[in-house]
């Protein structure tokens, strides 16, 4: 009997290997290869005016020494731009080593290949590079300012200006009823996987193949960058990504100059070359994310319902925009949340900076947007003395009204329409789980005792499963064994259990038969990648498509077998029978067999399709249209991104001296469409919240005016232990979706998004004056109390905190 | 000129293993690349992340901040180590997989090691007891809530494998 | 991350470890716990060229808990004096401040000799060092001197050991049983290095009175502050305003600085709110070992 696998919390496949220590990441690989390190430049800004390697030269163990003059061709034009939008005016991109210019501290100059990493860096010690000093340009306000640029040819450090509108904001405001204006902050931080970056290559000189991995989110990104900056056929490159120890986003930006580098000096050497960067290196030369200043005008009525939204930022976008503006696009069209602003402007300025460069961070750029509506909704129910959740529920977009057409153009290009949710249900059901109304009563025994603590909630949709596509194989072998591909990657979200329950469900067949490798371009070529919270949807839904057709062609052979209608056939632990009746059956694997018509029987059961066993010769063997094999390969590209949604509450204590801050409860309703593995959605809310606490508490990239990363080591970047990280009680809602074959809606990015929001507003309501910048520590806090004191910073004017 | 080489010889899962190593190898990239133990990883290489964490004559260290030629002739557990003798996963392993205490697998090495040493000294934690054992590992995916169920899970195991 | 070469020994012997530094004079650096070297060697912020390891030293490892003092040798683990009932007996102002030293993993390997001899101002044992006025043994193989916790210090990183030496052993004496002593601190995360930490002194008079109360303040200076507060305090018990009057004093008497995770203002106030703390609870440390005669 089959058991259901689908809704089922089902333990991890990937689970025994990695326990056992039998993980297979990037630097496990390649034990015989050269490795590299880099110089990389130790200043914000600066003209590179002589390489001087001598001293390096003869060092024992070392391989090559390489630096831009040895590029050729392809490789020595700039790095791709990404994703080109019509207002990202001034766009740029850096080269795989630094032409001239170095534009962050942490840039790559040299590339030093040498038997291990130990003699490699050794190598790099020796190298002397001299510069001209330029003066770096770090933080919005600089670069606002723009006394100097950090590209000649950007004016005003802005790569791009874009303005999205429906209706008109400005006038609404001008004539609402009530008014008032916010500044809002949240500063610089980072994806930090556990796991860096790394980059493996083999070059096959007699096949003139290159073979490469990457500890990457998008394998067929980077094999065809790759191709390309290598002028080699797309056919002559495959690329894998192994185990990924993390990827949060900071992955899916592709090609970094070490991925181009490794290959390209695989092939010049003829000898297989390997790059892990340490930690520090990721710090300097990956990516960051979330650093936006915003400023907020909002005209609203008296029960709080927005009239109008008018939200102008800044985006710090570091040196180069490889990835273009896709996180200020997402913040810009994110921020509406659940919600129904009667008109709004969003207009933004992305900017350039000497510092790392700017790709999406989970969330990618939400956390920003849910941080400006959300400070908005509970600004405006501070103003008139309402409840936050009462206002927030006045502008909720009603179940009624989906789908819901915002008017405006979402990050994939495509309209931003709600398709499902009911805000009005998550809401009653977070307030039930956190106590909200109860919460008064606790908040003034508490003030009794001495103590402050305070409540917050913040809401968020977010788009998921966005396209062009993804795509799933499913194949059956004349053993019963199921093969299923996709060509996304993995970073421990469990695709190879969930996907496998997919199958299993739609298939029939025990689960532990079925296996599934992701992220292979040998496996599977057309793919775009794991981010955006697309996996499930995307590939979930590919993979459901492929298994469905892989069934109806087992049905119908199966039919022909035992001569019935193949709508009377069922499939049963693997086997497929007549219903009612399980005597008369054939099992998948025989379909298997007879779906492959053969000249030669490679063992016992293959004896069933060999042409004089096959009967019926008044057909050809393969018939008009069809295909040989159990299999099947579809793709899934809907029209548009399905909508998850959450809310998030939290009660805070802050200490009365130490203005310490500590988290009491922290509680999760969620919405992601039906659930493939709860146990697998919950641990990605855990680890998105966790992520969220680190970004509102203790995360910030602290860069000093010289462009120089302070804390770029876990001692001084402060990510949160597990005694940082509160328990977190989760809630489900499900509203499936209708865009989707399997209704499902994406969850990767959802803890973390309204974090900052969240604890801003609980932060808020202990202490009874704004919070408008986060992240936010105690010594912040402390100053803002001082602040508060000595009156430089106002009270909520509600005085009676109002829950 | 090239480094002066020393041979070691450590005790690592109960075998005895032999190297010939400089003097500033790492006991983690000793572990990893010169006996293709890949199990402990490298998340940091300054000690805070805990990937690295072995057992070094029973107790937790930080494979990253020893050098291989600090521990000749003395004994090291990894993660590959830490599977029951009839080769099925050790109860701190299996309650990981039970708990869904790992998601990508990078930290869960120095997890697995970290808990087993405490377990030993520590047989009964409370939930309490058990965050704090684990408070000095870093984890980015899974917000260790489960890890600090995978905790509690393992000492139930343990203790019924006793009984 | 790779440390640069360097020339490498582990004698098994005192004579061993002191002929190999008298060798490499200012070119040698010796290796105990590693847990503040290492970092430094593979960050490459530090290249000895010569790395002297005593772990092998077995007199190193000895830890002596005898009835005037706690002797602590070079390699004695962190954990080791930390899980010692008869030295937190002795002197429980070195399990106090041993609970905040990052983690047990850490604590496992790195050593509290070395701890003192890295003279970090942030650590907490370098605070226990000046406070109790325990005595550092440094030897070479011109001899060996003891050096008073009160001039072992002498900047930030810097102690009073000269290339060629090394620190063999700490000693503390064992505290009178009407002396308590308490050792806080608040840190960004657990484990982490303090922004703020104080330990406190307390000695009582028979009738439970303060006779002489010292604090030692970590993280706000280049070397521990020791501030002698018995003036203030004598003859009184803890629940008075002369208690507050002296941690505000306390607070006053020092100038930290501000930093990327904490700013000097808010450091001041917590030297004031700590001290307050550290001062009650070494106050009712010293009630209770009073009364159970310990």
């Amino acid at each position: 009997m089959t058991t259901r696998a689908f809704g089922e919390p089902i333990r991890r496949r990937e689970d025994p290997r990695l326990v056992r220590g039998e993980g297979r990441y990037l630097d496990d690989l390649g034990q015989g290869a050269y490795e590299a390190a880099f110089l990389r430049s130790p200043h914000a800004s600066a003209r590179i005016l002589d390489i001087d390697a001598s001293r390096a030269i003869g060092l024992d163990g070392l391989i090559g020494i390489y630096t831009y003059e040895d590029l050729e061709d392809r490789m020595a034009e700039a790095l791709p731009l990404l994703i080109p939008h019509p207002n990202l005016t001034a766009g740029r991109t850096g080269y795989p080593l630094a032409k001239e210019f170095v534009r962050h501290v942490g840039e790559a100059i040299v590339m030093v290949v040498a038997v291990n990493r130990y003699v490699a860096e050794d190598a790099v010690g020796l190298i002397d590079v001299s510069y001209e000093m330029l003066p770096p340009v770090v933080g919005i306000d600089a670069a606002r300012k723009a006394e100097h640029l950090v590209h000649a040819d950007a004016p005003g450090n802005v790569a791009a200006h874009m303005i999205q509108q429906v209706g008109d904001a400005p006038a609404a405001i001008a004539h609402a009823k009530h008014k008032i204006s916010l500044d809002l902050e949240i500063e610089r931080s980072a994806s930090t996987p556990l796991e860096g970056r790394g980059v493996y290559a083999v070059w096959d000189s007699d096949a003139g193949e290159m073979r490469l991995w990457s500890s990457t989110q998008t394998s067929t990104g980077v094999r065809a960058a790759v191709a390309a900056k290598l002028n080699l056929p797309l056919q002559k490159v495959e690329c894998t990504a192994p185990d990924v120890g993390g990827g949060f986003g900071v992955k899916i930006m592709h090609p970094w100059p070490e991925e181009v580098l490794i290959p390209w000096a695989a092939r010049i050497l003829d000898h297989d070359v390997k790059w892990t960067e340490d930690r520090r290196e990721h710090f300097i030369s990956s990516a960051h994310e979330r650093g936006q200043l915003h400023h907020v005008e909002v005209g609203f009525d008296d029960d709080g319902r927005i009239i109008g939204l008018d939200v102008t930022f800044f985006h710090d976008n570091g040196s180069y925009t490889p990835y273009g503006i896709i996180v200020p696009i997402i913040t810009s069209t994110q921020l509406l949340g659940p919600y129904k602003p009667g008109s709004y402007r969003v207009e933004f300025m992305s900017l350039y900076t000497n510092t790392v460069i700017v790709t999406p961070y989970r969330g990618a750029g939400r956390p920003q947007g849910v941080f400006v509506m959300e400070r908005t909704l509970d600004a405006i129910a501070d103003y008139l003395g309402l409840g936050r959740d009462t206002v927030r529920s006045t502008n909720f977009i009603q179940p009624e009204e989906m789908p819901y057409d915002h008017h405006l153009t979402f990050q994939d290009g495509r309209p931003l329409i709600y398709d499902s949710g009911n805000y009005p249900a998550s809401l009653s059901m977070l307030k039930e789980m956190i106590g909200w109304e109860e919460f008064k009563e606790f908040q003034s025994q508490a003030r009794a005792e001495g103590r402050r603590v305070g409540i917050g909630m913040a809401c968020y949709v977010e788009g998921t499963g966005v396209g062009p596509y993804e795509g799933g194989f499913v194949q059956v072998e004349t053993t019963g064994r199921v093969n299923v591909s996709t060509g996304l990657t993995s970073q421990g979200q469990g695709h190879q259990t969930a996907f496998a329950q997919i199958v299993a469900e739609e298939l029939g067949v025990p689960i532990e038969d079925v296996f599934v490798t992701t992220g292979d371009t040998r496996r599977f070529a057309y793919a775009v990648g794991t981010f955006a919270s697309r996996a499930a949807v995307m590939s979930g839904n590919a993979i459901a498509m492929a298994a469905r057709s892989v069934r109806e062609k087992a049905l119908r052979i199966a039919g022909d077998a035992l001569e019935c209608d193949p709508r009377d056939l069922e499939i049963v632990d693997g086997v497929v029978q007549v219903k009612g009746d399980p005597s008369h059956c054939i099992p998948l694997k025989t379909i298997a067999v007879l779906s492959n018509p053969l000249r030669y029987a490679f063992d016992e059961s293959a004896k069933a399709a060999t042409q004089f066993a096959v009967g019926d010769t008044s057909k050809p063997p393969i018939g008009e249209g069809e295909e040989p094999g159990l299999e099947s390969r579809d793709y899934f590209s809907p029209m548009q991104s399905t909508f998850a949604s959450g809310m998030h509450a939290a009660i805070v204590e802050t200490d009365p001296e130490t203005a310490e801050i500590k988290i009491l409860r922290y509680v999760v309703v969620h919405d992601c469409g039906r659930l493939i593995n709860p146990m697998i959605v919950e641990g990605q809310i855990h680890g998105g919240v966790a992520q969220g606490v680190g970004g509102a508490l203790y995360e910030r990239m602290e860069y000093d005016s010289s462009g120089q990363l302070l804390n770029a080591s876990f001692m001084d970047f402060l990510m949160p232990y597990a005694t940082e990280v509160p328990f977190i009680e989760t809630g489900h809602l499900e509203t499936p979706s209708p865009l989707n074959p399997l209704g499902i809606k994406g969850a990767g990015e959802a803890g973390v998004i309204p974090v900052s929001a969240l604890l801003a507003s609980a932060i808020e309501n202990a202490e009874g004056f704004n919070i408008r910048k986060m992240p936010i520590s105690p010594s912040e806090l402390w100053q803002l109390r001082a602040d508060h004191k000595s009156g430089l910073i106002p009270s909520l004017r509600v005085k009676e905190i109002q829950v | 000129m090239s480094e002066t080489l020393f041979d070691i010889q450590v005790l690592v899962n109960g075998m005895l293993r032999n190297g010939r190593v400089p003097a500033r190898r790492l006991l983690s990239d000793f572990l990893r690349h010169d006996l293709q133990l890949t199990g402990t990883h490298v998340g940091c290489e300054h000690g805070v992340c805990g990937a690295c964490t072995v057992l070094l004559n029973g107790k937790a260290v930080r494979a990253c901040l020893l050098f291989a030629v600090s521990v000749d002739r003395q004994e090291i557990v990894t993660v590959e180590g830490l599977k029951n003798v009839d080769g099925t996963l050790g109860a701190v392993q299996q309650a990981f997989h039970e708990c869904h205490g790992l998601q990508c697998g990078f930290c869960t090495p120095g997890f697995l090691t970290t808990v087993s040493a405490f377990l030993d000294e520590n047989p009964h934690p409370t939930e309490e007891e058990a965050r704090e054992a684990i408070a000095g590992n870093l984890c980015r995916c899974t917000g260790y809530q489960n890890i600090v169920k995978s905790v509690m899970r393992a000492a139930e195991i343990r203790s019924l494998a006793k009984s | 991350m790779k440390p640069a070469p360097f020339e490498y020994v582990h004698p098994t012997s005192r004579e061993g470890v002191l002929a190999a530094l008298a060798e490499s004079g200012e070119d040698g650096k010796v290796l105990a716990g590693g847990q503040s070297l290492i970092p430094l060697l593979s960050m490459r912020l530090a290249s000895p060229k010569i790395l002297v390891d005593i772990n092998q030293v077995p007199e190193f490892s000895s830890l002596k808990v005898t009835p005037s003092h706690v002797e602590i040798g070079a390699t004695v683990r962190h954990e080791e004096l930390l899980n010692s009932v008869e030295a937190r007996k002795a002197v429980p102002l070195l399990a106090q401040a041993l609970s905040y030293v990052a983690h047990p993993v850490i604590r496992n390997r790195g050593t509290c000799v070395g701890s003192i001899a890295h003279a970090d101002p942030s650590g907490e044992l370098t605070a226990v060092l000046s406070l109790l006025d325990g005595v550092v043994t440094v030897e070479s193989r011109r001899g060996s001197r003891e050096v008073n916790g009160v001039d072992f210090f002498v900047g930030p990183l810097e102690s009073a050991i000269k290339p060629g030496e090394v620190a063999t052993r700490v000693s503390f004496a064992r505290l009178p049983s009407q002396m308590g002593t308490s050792c806080t601190e608040v840190a960004r995360r657990h484990g982490d290095y303090a922004l703020v930490g104080v330990c406190v002194a307390i000695l009582l008079t028979d009738e439970e009175l303060v006779d002489r109360a010292r604090i030692a303040l970590f993280s706000v200076g280049p070397t521990p502050i020791v501030i002698d507060v018995s003036e203030m305090l004598r003859g009184s018990r803890s629940d008075c305003q002369r208690w507050q009057d002296a941690a505000r004093f306390i607070a006053s008497s020092v100038e930290p600085e501000t930093d990327i995770h904490a700013s000097a203002a808010y450091r001041r106030n917590l030297v004031e709110v700590l001290s307050n703390k550290g001062l009650k609870d070494a106050y009712e440390s010293a009630l209770k070992r009073m009364r159970e005669g310990q």
